[in-house]
């Protein structure tokens, strides 16, 4: 079979992992997809490239593809999103200072309560927090907001956010930059073994199921090639599946490392697929469930539902009308063609392509194409619960 | 005309920020600021208030620079992409040279332009220049390892330099593999049995 070539950017993070499998363990060959993996320093250059035709596909965060459908940033396109590559996998640490005056005020650190690490945030004092995320169009930006301005102590002034890219967040930390982050991992275990922060936090915390990185393309391309859309998303379905069955964990771990792409050791890229983190140098590490999913709970379908969460805090932000950003954030997730893929697979597929956000406290039956599928948990810290479809 | 556009241009590479900076005064535009340290990124901008911002492509801080432009609540001056939809072959050309440009306070395009077009010239030079450089030091290290290949095997063969050398090409072309890689390889091997 003579295989398509198609080039897909990245950003070297531990989530680019289905993207990786799918081209080591040749899933995308047998899809019939010669298929290049194109490093990029940032998100920029990555959201660039794809806007200008250079690569065919992207490891993108969440909210870029919305924000460029809305015209924010800068460069705006139709982008599509064919499928979700990972969700959650974002952690917050604070640096020694921040988590020594945290701890005067009577907080310890459980790495599991984010109203208690908030009130100690606030409550150890001083000037403004300020706090590095990878992007301005970020679910880490999005999460920190969602779990900060709940906390009684919270105005606008007492954080200051700033973009720092996730390879420059343990150095910045360590130049005293930063009191605190939100950063995918490896660089999280990174900043704790280099500049000896502490991780207080996993972003699941705050929302149990986030899409957190997506793929990405340009509309009019996916309309022109359907074929290689309907490919890539069977390939990189088939390799999340490999990634989620557990016994598969050490391989996976060894071709992250050994691969060109990532260029990480063996230990930094272990505490997102084992859940085994060590929050502080010296501490036993922290057996954390679900902290990154690649594909259980239905993890890869686009949720429109999921696109209006985006949509909403995006309006929010930059003071558009809140219909009509939802209603373009909807057209993004295209979970029709998700479907038009992996249907004549036989893959189980949810029966609805938006749900009511929040409600799953934990697994949780739901109609599916073939009958029932299991979803869940995916609930916010505070209760709250998103219906897009309520009046 | 020209000579009050502020222009920052930031550049780790000493070399790469000088021919830049030269090419800009050339073209008559005098107040032009480097930077390397990413650091100081953010500072600078919000102190040297400049127009134009000059950054390569393959920089992870522009990400820094686009938060500056994007985020709703910055206090500091809007930082915008320029090179977008404004000028779309423009914009082609600036990123197929490894260049991305902000513009902070709304420039005129026709004003930007021209800066561009001198900066893109001098990126093509300069990464022209790079490659070829790159290049000549490639050659020049492999020589040095197929050398130390070629030494391995007049001793431990006892043959001249021109039979060690032939029989790296020879065994170079039967396994369908360069010359230099079977080289490596011998090398290689020799390190890990001494």
């Amino acid at each position: 079979m003579k295989l398509t070539q198609v080039r897909c950017g990245y950003l070297p993070l531990v989530d680019c992992a289905p993207l990786i499998i799918a081209k080591e363990l040749r899933f995308a060959a047998q899809e019939g997809l010669d298929l290049t993996l194109v490093k990029q320093p940032s998100w920029s250059s990555l959201r660039d490239m794809l806007a200008f035709g250079q690569i065919d596909f992207a490891h993108m965060l969440s909210p870029m593809p919305v924000a460029m459908s809305l015209g924010l940033g800068g460069v705006a396109r139709d982008i599509d999103v064919l499928m979700v590559l990972s969700a959650n996998g974002t952690i917050v640490g604070v640096s020694a200072d921040l988590d020594r005056r945290m701890q005067e005020t009577g907080w310890s650190n459980t790495f599991n309560d984010p109203s208690a690490a908030s009130q100690a945030i606030f409550a150890a004092g001083g000037k403004p927090v300020r706090i590095g995320v990878p992007f301005p169009f970020s679910m880490h930006r999005m999460l920190l907001e969602t779990w900060l301005s709940q906390a009684p102590e919270y105005s606008e002034d007492r954080i200051e956010i700033v973009t720092v890219p996730p390879t420059k967040m343990a150095d910045a930390m360590q130049d005293g930059d930063l009191d605190m982050f939100c950063v995918g991992e490896p660089w999280g275990s990174v900043a704790v073994q280099q500049s000896g922060a502490t991780l207080i936090l996993p972003g699941s915390r705050v929302w149990e199921f986030s899409p957190e990185k997506v793929l990405g393309v340009q509309r009019s391309w996916a309309t022109q090639n359907p074929k290689q859309c309907h490919a890539m998303i069977r390939s990189i379905y088939k390799a999340a599946r490999w990634l989620a069955q557990p016994e598969n964990i050490p391989l996976a771990v060894e071709i992250l490392a050994r691969s060109q792409h990532l260029d990480l050791p063996d230990h930094a890229i272990d505490p997102a697929l084992s859940g085994q983190f060590i929050t502080k140098q010296g501490e036993t590490p922290e057996q954390m469930d679900r902290f990154m999913v690649f594909h259980q709970g239905a993890a890869n379908f686009p949720w429109r539902s999921q696109a209006c969460w985006i949509a909403d805090i995006l309006s929010r932000w930059h003071s558009l009308d809140r219909d009509a950003a939802r209603q373009i954030a909807q057209a993004c997730f295209r979970s029709d063609i998700y479907r038009e893929a992996l249907l004549p697979i036989g893959v189980d597929l949810p029966a609805a392509s938006q749900k009511i956000e929040g409600t799953m406290a934990g697994p949780t039956t739901v109609t599916s194409t073939m009958g029932q599928m299991i979803l869940g948990p995916d609930r916010f810290f505070n209760g709250a619960v998103f219906d897009f479809d309520a009046p | 005309m020209q000579i009050d556009l502020t222009i920052l241009v930031v550049e780790r590479d000493k070399t790469k920020a000088h021919e830049i900076i030269d090419a800009l005064m050339d073209g008559g535009w005098n107040n032009v600021t480097v930077i390397s340290s990413p650091t100081a990124l953010e500072r600078t901008v919000k102190d040297l208030d400049p127009d134009i911002i000059l950054i390569d492509l393959a920089n992870p801080d522009r990400d820094t620079l686009e938060h500056l432009g994007q985020v709703a609540n910055a206090r500091n001056r809007p930082v915008a992409m320029f090179v977008d939809q404004t000028d779309e072959i423009m914009t082609q050309a600036a990123i197929s040279a490894g260049l991305s440009a902000y513009v902070v306070n709304g420039l005129q395009k026709d004003r930007i332009k021209p800066v561009l077009e001198t900066a893109i010239a001098r990126f093509r030079m300069v990464e022209k220049m790079q490659s070829e450089l790159d290049a000549a030091k490639q050659a020049l290290s492999d020589r040095k390892m197929i050398d130390r290949a070629k030494g391995l095997l007049i001793r431990a063969r006892g043959i001249s330099e021109d039979e060690a050398y032939g029989l790296l090409r020879k065994t170079a072309m039967d396994q369908g593999r360069k010359v230099i890689d079977v080289a490596t390889a011998l090398v290689t091997a020799a390190e890990l049995l001494q």
